[in-house]
């Protein structure tokens, strides 16, 4: 069995020695955000303890956009460059479906953050509005990089839709805001815009943010192993179907004389 | 081809672009299936909205948004249809081996589906009008035909693109909404603010063309991108 | 009529199609395993072989239209692996379906392919002329033809289209005893004046007097070549 990363001989997993470090420090990042998110750091003058939240929310929606934007880089990589090495097309895919999943985690905390602090589940205002907008541009990416075919093809479908949605978000999220621009009640809706944020409460976001990196580099690495085994599998599903191809051209007599003989 | 100066490729570019667009608007005019079959079902979804809505004053309020939804329903429509006609008869493997530029394929499609689209809105104003008492202000005329003209280009250079990308496969069809729906997004908000001041629904006609600039910067740039990723998508 | 059959064609000695264990894949099958293939200007070649064997898939690949997988191939000049854009308009189609917009009438199909290239609007009418479409039938939307008429509207929108390079799927399929005449006459009428015909076909009365090398594919290989003089 060869490992994907380092070729050696050992058994089958993603991990090599450099991601299991990068997971431990992860782990202990996550630890530290939970004692400063939820005990250490105070809570907010106006929203209290839910303020909490926050440290959850912001750093999802920030590993969402820096995913996005991994995506879109690692597409022009793949299209741009002669060589058309496909390990960009596997890290834009593999970004876009933690890109997806963590937009899902930002979009329901985000809701969850509305209800408890205003009642409402949704508010129609440009960032959120802008977020549900790439989520559903991201399900379609993944969608279309299901459709079949050779990898090639698969990552040169992708990756042009991954370039169109870098010309369609900002129009999205321009038209959003110049759209909400016209209501000009957003400002009692707005919990981020609310919350001041100062000395510890500034420190645990920024720690939350450093841990939600790290936690994507893992996820990003591990996933790009899995794929990049998907597609080995797929050349060697290849080279049997071929082989089994081949075999229909024997001529049938020899072994109908072999058959004959025995 | 050898020496062939920049003016000799625009034209023979502008010369398949137009053969295109042409034969793509002789095949509806032919089959007649937009006229019979789109357009009604246009038609339908407006008076769907009058059962759904059942408040007059809220319509005529609101038409400038329902004319935009059943223009975006109607895209879905007439971009398969514009594919569909492509692999009918393995044309679009034809197309694909003739000596036809990606992009002047682009242009040609766009142009003829900008057309039909944009008779189709132009039914749907008629339509708003009689179903839903839209009135047209004067001083709004030139917003109106600006933002149709804008709207229908810019809907029809999208739809195009990603047509193009949904076509060919099977199971590749069910994509299209999905992919084509978020995209039109500036669109729908823009163009409908727009016609809501040139019908003088909401706002003053001065406060609508900021919109139709918006719908303007979404065509122009998805006339560009369309043009360079048309070729890319469509090859197998 | 002549045909400039692309840049690097200058010398006789050239293939038109070099083939080295090619493989293409369609979707997860390999329909073509490794194909190995020379075809000169001016041949006609007979591609015969079961169903399923990648006939038409072989075809697809010499239009530029399928990628490859592995393996090399140059066709016309063109690189199969970075050139299949060059590639194209220099060769003719002819599959199972026509390419016909079923709507326009005869004269407009062959006239759209025709304009794409530049062809004036006599050398479209004598194309049409020596189909025998002329007259009552290219004012006819192609959908009223009949089978036999339809494949000679394609046959015409190939030569419209001054391919350099024909690939025909089962021409002569559908057609009466006349209509497989007009078409092998037609065949060996464009291999004279210079361009290259392959013809996947299972009729083995017409290919085979047709024919300059014959190819078995079976199983998306080669098994073997014939040459006839």
């Amino acid at each position: 069995m060869v490992h994907i990363a380092t070729g050696r001989s050992t058994q089958s997993t993603t991990g090599t020695h450099a991601t299991r470090i990068l997971g431990i420090v992860t782990l202990v990042g996550v630890a530290w955000l939970i004692l400063f998110g939820l005990f250490l750091s105070p809570a907010d003058k106006n929203q209290g303890e839910s303020v909490r939240i926050l440290y959850l929310h912001a750093p999802s929606a920030w590993l969402a956009y820096l995913a996005f934007v991994v995506t879109a880089a690692a597409s022009a990589l793949y299209l741009f460059r002669k060589t058309h090495s496909l390990a960009w097309d596997r890290l834009a895919g593999a970004s876009a479906e933690i890109g997806v999943l963590f937009m899902g985690v930002t979009l329901v905390v985000g809701m969850l953050w509305g209800r408890l602090t205003w009642g409402v589940f949704w508010r129609w205002d440009a960032r959120l509005t802008t977020t549900a907008f790439l989520f559903v541009t991201y399900v379609g990416y993944l969608a279309v990089r299901r459709l079949g075919g050779t990898p090639e093809q698969r990552a040169r479908r992708s990756g042009v839709l991954a370039l169109l949605a870098v010309l369609e978000i900002p129009l999205v999220h321009f038209s959003v805001k110049l759209w909400r621009g016209l209501h000009q009640d957003a400002s009692v809706l707005r919990p981020d815009g609310e919350v001041k944020l100062d000395g510890l409460m500034l420190f645990t976001l920024f720690s939350g943010i450093i841990t939600f990196t790290l936690m994507y580099a893992w996820l990003v690495i591990h996933r790009t192993r899995t794929l990049t085994a998907e597609d080995m599998l797929d050349d060697v599903g290849l080279e049997l179907a071929l082989a089994e191809r081949r075999r229909e051209s024997i001529p049938r007599t020899n072994e109908e004389n072999g058959a004959l003989l025995s | 081809m050898s020496e062939r100066s920049p003016r000799d490729i625009m034209s023979a570019w502008w010369h398949t672009t137009r053969l295109i667009a042409k034969r793509d608007l002789l095949v509806e005019w032919r089959s007649r299936i937009a006229l019979n079959q789109v357009f009604p079902f246009a038609g339908i979804v407006m008076v769907m909205f009058g059962f759904a809505i059942d408040d007059t004053r809220l319509m005529e309020r609101i038409a400038p948004g329902l004319i935009m939804l059943a223009t975006m329903f109607s895209l879905l429509i007439l971009v398969q249809r514009s594919f569909a006609v492509e692999s009918e008869d393995g044309a679009l493997d034809a197309l694909r081996t003739a000596g036809v530029s990606s992009s002047a394929l682009f242009w040609g499609k766009s142009i003829a589906m900008a057309a039909q689209l944009a008779a189709l809105e132009a039914l749907l104003i008629v339509l708003a009008i009689l179903l839903y008492g839209s009135t047209i202000r004067p001083s709004g005329v030139v917003l109106l035909i600006a933002t149709w003209l804008a709207a229908s280009w810019g809907l029809a250079t999208v739809g195009t693109l990603y047509g193009g990308l949904a076509a060919g496969a099977r199971g590749r069809e069910t994509l299209l909404p999905l992919l084509l729906l978020p995209v039109v997004a500036p669109v729908l908000i823009g163009a409908t603010r727009a016609v809501e001041a040139a019908l003088g629904a909401r706002g003053s006609v001065a406060d609508g063309w900021p919109w139709m600039g918006l719908v303007a910067v979404f065509a122009a740039v998805f006339c560009a991108g369309g043009t360079l990723a048309f070729g890319p998508l469509i090859d197998e | 009529m002549g045909t400039d059959a692309g840049p690097a064609e200058d010398r006789p000695s050239s293939p038109v199609v070099a083939l080295d264990d090619a493989v293409a894949v369609l979707g997860r099958f390999p329909a073509l395993a490794g194909v190995t293939l020379r075809v000169d200007r001016g041949d006609i070649v007979w591609l015969r072989g079961p169903n399923g064997a990648g006939k038409t898939t072989l075809l697809r690949l010499c239009a530029g239209l399928v990628p490859l997988t592995r393996g090399s191939g140059i066709v016309l000049g063109c690189d199969l692996r970075t050139e299949r854009d060059q590639l194209r308009p220099l060769v003719g189609v002819l599959g199972h379906a026509n390419g016909l917009y079923l709507d326009l009438t005869v004269a407009e199909n062959v006239g759209f392919w025709g304009a794409t290239v530049g062809a004036s609007s006599d050398e479209i009418a004598s194309v049409l002329d020596r189909l025998g479409l002329s007259l009552r039938l290219a004012s006819l939307p192609v959908r009223r033809l009949s089978a036999g008429q339809q494949r000679r509207t394609a046959i015409a929108c190939l030569i419209a289209r001054r391919a350099a390079l024909w690939l025909l799927d089962e021409p002569h399929s559908g057609l009466d005893a006349a209509g497989r005449d007009d078409i092998d006459a037609i065949l060996r009428q464009a291999a004279a004046s210079g361009a290259t015909v392959m013809v996947a076909s299972h009729e083995f009365d017409r290919a085979a007097p047709l024919a300059t090398k014959t190819f078995d594919v079976i199983g998306g290989v080669i098994q073997a070549a014939g040459t006839r003089s």
